[in-house]
Order: structure tokens, then sequence, then C-alpha cells
């Protein structure tokens, strides 16, 4: 019933938003909703901490402490951008960037967004979880043309058709999977159930199980936003409103890559660990290098954000591809502590084209000097982007190095942190650039003087996921356990 | 069927959509690669009903209707619209010349079969033996995918390559449920409006289907 409970609840606002359009209480039903979820999250990953396997309709849905986790990721962000989406909508409606329609659109399509990823988490079958990420997909479409510009219809159209034919080679892949089970013995009513997958990995043919990893691995992949399957990204993630951005960058990319790491566990059971390891490696190699380079000569503040995604989406890879039980531990303190980082940031960068009209990164020049709350928060946001201290990306970067040199990986760990390191001083770079100097005049001050102050629907979320994430990197506290739990799961 | 004449017509079907994924590489006219991608999903369509027969499965040749209706019918149907909505264009040129193209797609045929050949060994059947095909049409369709550029045309690129997925799913029984086949069928369905929808507002904004006015996002 807590599984069934956790796709529905954050649904209702959906139904409310579709009667009644967007309106000051509907909007409000979605922060609730989004809240309520966080509590349900919360409750499962409390049952799941002693490794016992929740289930609901005789396996359709299930969650185990890796499912528990990521659900609970996509919750809290869930809750962070509901929270921030009541004032976002409500300025855009009065600045005219959007029309009552649009925003009802908007207002059915985020819960539709989030209820997909959560199924796709839960679901007890992998062709299930193939159905959600394509739902996602198919839900953020119009989500990221919000704006219905030349601009937003490109990068929907991008993102739609690469996405599609990305995850329709997963779809392949799973089949090529199934096809392995059959041969292994599975029947085919539960070839696909994650169950029996993780049970009969063993006994799976090693060159089947090989073309299904690598298809598996390229179409996921895309979804992740690993290079060289990322050119979408920067599109979609900079062309979406701020709160799309958030959930897409921090927690849809994470969801994509946990479906990944499922599988892994499946195919190195039946291939050895040495394959999907040497492909993880060279796409986070990739991955980094390419944000690194566009990072470094980019002019627009969001897509910064965008590469910065497809640098730490790098770093999960190549957690993965340490696949010690340490490197799982770092994988996923990294996972959260970018979601809140990504989410920190989006958040605060989305509010700049109606604070300054404009995100391109030259004429931001000086922001923390004009406006010292938005620019201040943008500032802690980008540190703990770069993984500096006290913030939580900082623990799981050192612990990722530490895993690697422990699993004999020296020279990849070196590679990896050398070009890391190389993206690192890149973003600093156009950070301070956005943040610091003598601020150039803005376009028109008048126009924007209704927005002088931040609002505090955006105020608060963006607070609370700074202190989060400052306290991520001082202590786990009760996530621990949780953690711990969820490693032993991607790496065995 | 004796099971020399069902191996026959697999391999036939599995021809058909070999060749229709090829024709859609090099034609002009959007209207006529609309249709041929219609076909193509009669042939998938032709392979889940012949497997469902031969194995007195139900669910196989109920598979095979739901794809007549919707390869056959629907979704052409919603493409043949888009295409009498544009009011010039109605042609578009690949970017590479026909008997590029036609080397291209006998060079990926061969690589689907190579590839294939540890999956056709693992379980022998005819059905293993049409499965490269499927494997083929993925690779055929996903290179129109790069060499044409003119949104129908990609569309139709994306479903060829699911056509030759599905093609895979019926013929190694993956053991896909009928539910899960349907689903997987309306998110398919979804993503085509979805793109549909796309393109009618890139022909309000850019007056056509060409993938060139796609160039504002740069870095």
């Amino acid at each position: 019933m807590l599984l069934l409970a956790l796709l529905v609840v954050p649904l209702a606002p959906a139904v409310a938003t579709g009667l009644f359009g967007w309106r000051p209480t509907v909007a409000w039903t979605h922060v609730g909703a989004s809240a309520a979820t966080l509590a349900l999250a919360v409750v499962l990953a409390v049952r799941v901490l002693d490794e016992t396997i929740v289930r609901f309709g005789n396996g359709v849905l299930r969650a185990d402490a890796l499912a528990a986790f990521m659900v609970l990721v996509v919750a809290i962000v869930g809750l962070l951008a509901s929270w921030s989406s009541t004032g976002y909508i409500d300025t855009e409606l009065a600045t005219g960037h959007t029309t009552p329609a649009g925003a009802r659109l908007y207002g059915a399509l985020v819960p539709l967004f989030v209820a997909a990823m959560l199924l796709a988490l839960l679901a007890g079958n992998a062709a299930v979880t193939w159905i959600a990420i394509e739902g996602t997909t198919v839900a953020t479409a119009f989500l990221v043309g919000h704006r219905r510009n030349r601009a937003s219809l490109e990068a929907s159209w991008k993102y739609v058709i690469i996405g599609s034919v990305g995850l329709a080679l997963a779809f392949l892949g799973t089949i090529v999977l199934a096809y392995a089970a059959r041969a292994a013995g599975a029947t085919s009513a539960n070839a696909l159930n994650w169950d029996t997958l993780t049970a009969i990995g063993g006994r799976l043919d090693p060159a089947t199980a090989r073309l299904a990893g690598g298809l598996l691995l390229l179409g996921y992949g895309t979804k992740v936003g690993l290079a060289p399957m990322h050119t979408w990204l920067p599109d979609a993630h900079s062309q979406a409103p701020a709160p799309v951005s958030a959930l897409m960058s921090g927690v849809l990319l994470a969801v994509a890559f946990s479906v990944i790491l499922r599988f892994k566990t499946i195919i190195d059971a039946a291939a050895g660990p040495g394959y999907m390891r040497g492909l993880l490696i060279v796409m986070a190699l990739l991955s980094l290098a390419v944000a690194a380079s566009l990072m470094l000569g980019q002019r627009d503040a969001k897509r910064l954000l965008a590469y910065s995604s497809i640098e730490h989406m790098g770093v999960l890879a190549f957690a993965a591809a340490v696949g010690t039980r340490l490197a799982a531990a770092a994988l996923l303190l990294h996972v959260i502590a970018h979601a809140l980082g990504k989410t920190a940031a989006f958040l605060a960068v989305g509010e700049l084209p109606l604070a300054e009209g404009t995100t391109r990164i030259t004429e931001l020049r000086g922001l923390l000097t004009r406006r010292p709350a938005l620019g201040g928060c943008i500032a802690l946001a980008i540190i703990a982007l770069l993984g500096l201290p006290p913030f939580g990306l900082f623990a799981s970067e050192l612990a990722l190095a530490r895993a690697g040199f422990d699993a004999k990986l020296g020279w990849s760990t070196a590679a990896v942190f050398a070009v890391l390191a190389a993206a690192t001083a890149a973003l600093l770079y156009q950070a301070q650039r956005i943040l610091l100097g003598p601020p150039t005049p803005t376009v028109d001050s008048q126009q924007l003087a209704v927005l002088a102050s931040p609002r505090a629907t955006l105020m608060v979320p963006l607070v609370s996921a700074l202190i989060a994430l400052g306290l991520l990197g001082i202590t786990l506290g009760p996530l621990q356990q949780l953690l711990n739990a969820a490693a032993r799961i991607v790496a065995r | 069927m004796t099971t020399d004449t069902y191996r026959q017509l697999l391999g036939l079907a599995a021809g058909v959509m070999i060749v229709a994924a090829v024709l859609a590489l090099w034609r002009r006219s959007l209207s006529a690669i609309v249709r041929i991608l219609a076909a193509q999903g009669l042939a998938l369509a032709a392979i889940a009903v012949l497997v469902g027969a031969y194995h007195h499965e139900v669910s196989d040749i109920a598979v095979g209707g739901m794809f007549v209706v919707l390869k056959v019918v629907v979704i052409p149907a919603v493409l043949l619209r888009v295409v009498r909505d544009t009011n010039n264009q109605r042609q578009s040129e690949p970017l590479v010349n026909v008997s590029t193209t036609i080397v291209g797609a006998a060079i990926l045929t061969v690589v689907a079969f190579a590839a294939t050949r540890g999956l056709v060994g693992l379980h022998p059947s005819p059905e293993a033996d049409a499965l490269p095909a499927g494997f083929a049409v993925v690779l055929i369709a996903f290179f129109g995918l790069v060499v044409r550029r003119n949104a129908l045309v990609q569309v139709v690129g994306f479903l060829m390559l699911e056509n030759g997925i599905a093609a895979v799913a019926v013929l190694a029984g993956a053991g896909i449920s009928l539910t899960v086949e349907m689903a997987v069928a309306l998110d398919l369905l979804l993503a085509v409006l979805v793109l549909q929808i796309l393109s009618a507002r890139m022909q309000t904004k850019f007056g056509g289907l060409e993938l060139d006015h796609l160039s504002e996002l740069t870095d």
C-alpha cells in the first residue's frame, strides 16, 4: 500500500490543476502533496533499513534500500521544486511570459513527471521501469517547450528525438537480456522481473549479456547525459522553467543512472566486472572532458549549469566503474549532494531572467554586489558544485578518489581527477565572471524594479537546500544506515 | 504450417522490413516515406501473427492486431496529416547520395548479422534465424536518422527503429506480457503525438520541417 500511495499521492495535484487551472490554492496543493510524498518516502526508507524488500501486488511494485534512497532524493527535490513553482509561475503569469493555459499544462505535467520517476524506481519489472523512463520524456517534452519560442522548440525537438532513440536502444538491450534469461531457465512471465534477473545473473550467457549491457548503457546513458550522447542536455536543461530544470538535472539524470546501476550488477555477474567497467570509464572521461571544455567557453549561465551536470554524471559513471562498496557509498552521497546543489543553483539562476532580464554571463557581471541575497545563494551553490568543503560533494569526491586507488585503478583515477580538476577550474572561472567584478549597467532597471527583492517562495526552498547540503558535508546522520544498505545493493 | 514454410514466411516478412528501411533512406517524397513506414508496420504485424499462429499463442496474434491498428493505420494517418499541413515542401533531399546510402545499408546489414551470431546460436529456432534482420532494421533506421535532416523523416526513422526492436521482441519471445506490450505501444503513440505537435509548432515558427532551421542553441 505504501508503494502505491507513493505513486498516487504525487498525482493528486495534477488532477486539481486540470480541473481548476493554476491558482494560489491549487499551487499549494502541489506543495502539500510533495510534502506528503516526502513523508511517505521517509517511512519507506525506515522500513527497508534492515534490508527487507517491500513489495506490492505480487511484486508489481518493489522497493529495496537503493530504490528507497532514490525515492527519498526525488521526494526532497520534488518538494523544493514545487515550493518554488508556486511563486515562479505566478511571476511568469504576471510578466506575461506564460498564459493561464500554459500554467495549467505546467501544473498538470510536473506531478506526472515526478510520478513517472517514482514508478521507474519502484517497478518490479525492467520493462515497466523502461516505460516509466520513456514516460518522463513524454511528460517533460512540453515543459522544456514551456516558453514556446524558437529556442525552446529546438530544445524540445532534440530532447524528444534523441531521448526516444536512446531509450529505444535501451529497450532493445532489455529484450536481449530477457532472451538470455529465457535461455538460462527463466519463464516468459518472470524473465524481466528485477528479482529473477538478479537471482540468475550468474547463469546468463556472457556474450549475450555483453551485447545487452552495451545497448543498455548506450540507451540509459543517453538519458543520463553521458558523453557522447549528451548533446540534447544543455539545450533542454537551459530552456526548461527553473523548477523543472532542477528536477531534470538534480534527479531525473540520477534516476536513469540508478537503472544503469541495477543492470550493471546483473551484467557483471554474467560477464565479469571488466566489461562494463571499461565502457563506463571511457564515458566518464569523455563526459568530464566535454563538460570542462564547454564550460570554459560558455556564455550562458543556465547552460553552464547544464554542463556541470554532465560533469557530475561523469563522476557517477566513474564511481560505478570502480564498483567497490566504498565507491558505491561515494556514488550515492554524490547523487544526493548533487541533487541538492544543482536544485539550489537552478532555482537561483532561474530567477535571473526575471531579476536581470538575461542569463548571459557577460551581462551578469558583478551580480554579488548588485543582488547580494540571490548572488550569495548562487555563490554558495556553485561552491558546493565545485566540490569544495564543507559541502557534501567534497566528501563524496574524496571518498571516490580513495576507492579508486584501493581498487587498483590508480591510472584511471588519476586521469579522471585530472580532467575533473580542469572542469572545476572552468566552473570557478565562470563563477567569478558572473559574481565578481564591476557591474555592467542592466537593461532597464525601472522595469525590473518590481523584482528587486527575491520572493519568499524562492528563498525558503533555496536556503533549505543549501542548509541541507551543508549538513550533508558535516554528517550523514540518520542517512548513513540507508546509504550503507543501498551501497550493498550497488556493490555486492 | 510446416516448419519450413514458417521459416520462409518469417524470412520474407523480415526481408520486407529491411527493404522498407532502405527505401526510406533515399526517397524524397514525404508521403511516400510514410507509406513505406506503413508497409513496414504491416510486415511487422505479419511476423507477430505468424509466430502466434505457429505456436498457438493468442497473445502474439493480439500483438499483431495491435500493430496493424497502431503502426499501419493510426500513426501513418497522423504523419500523413502532418505532410498535408505542409504547404510548400513535400519533398526532402537526403544529405548523402543514393549509392552511398545503399552501400551503407548493406554494410550495416552485414554488421547486424555478424553481431548477433551468438544470439542466434544461443537458442536455435526459426525465430532466432530471423532475429538479425530486426537488428539490421535498427541499424539502418539509425543511419537514416543521421543522414536525413527533416523533422518528419526523423520521426519515421525513429518509428522504423522501433519497428526493428518490436520485431526482435516478438521473435525473441522475450517474455514481455501483453499488458506491458500495450503500455509500450501507448508510450510510443504519446511520443509520436508529442512530435506531431512539435512539428506543427515548427511549421508556424519556421515555415517548414527542414531541421536546418534549428540552429539557435549552439556553444
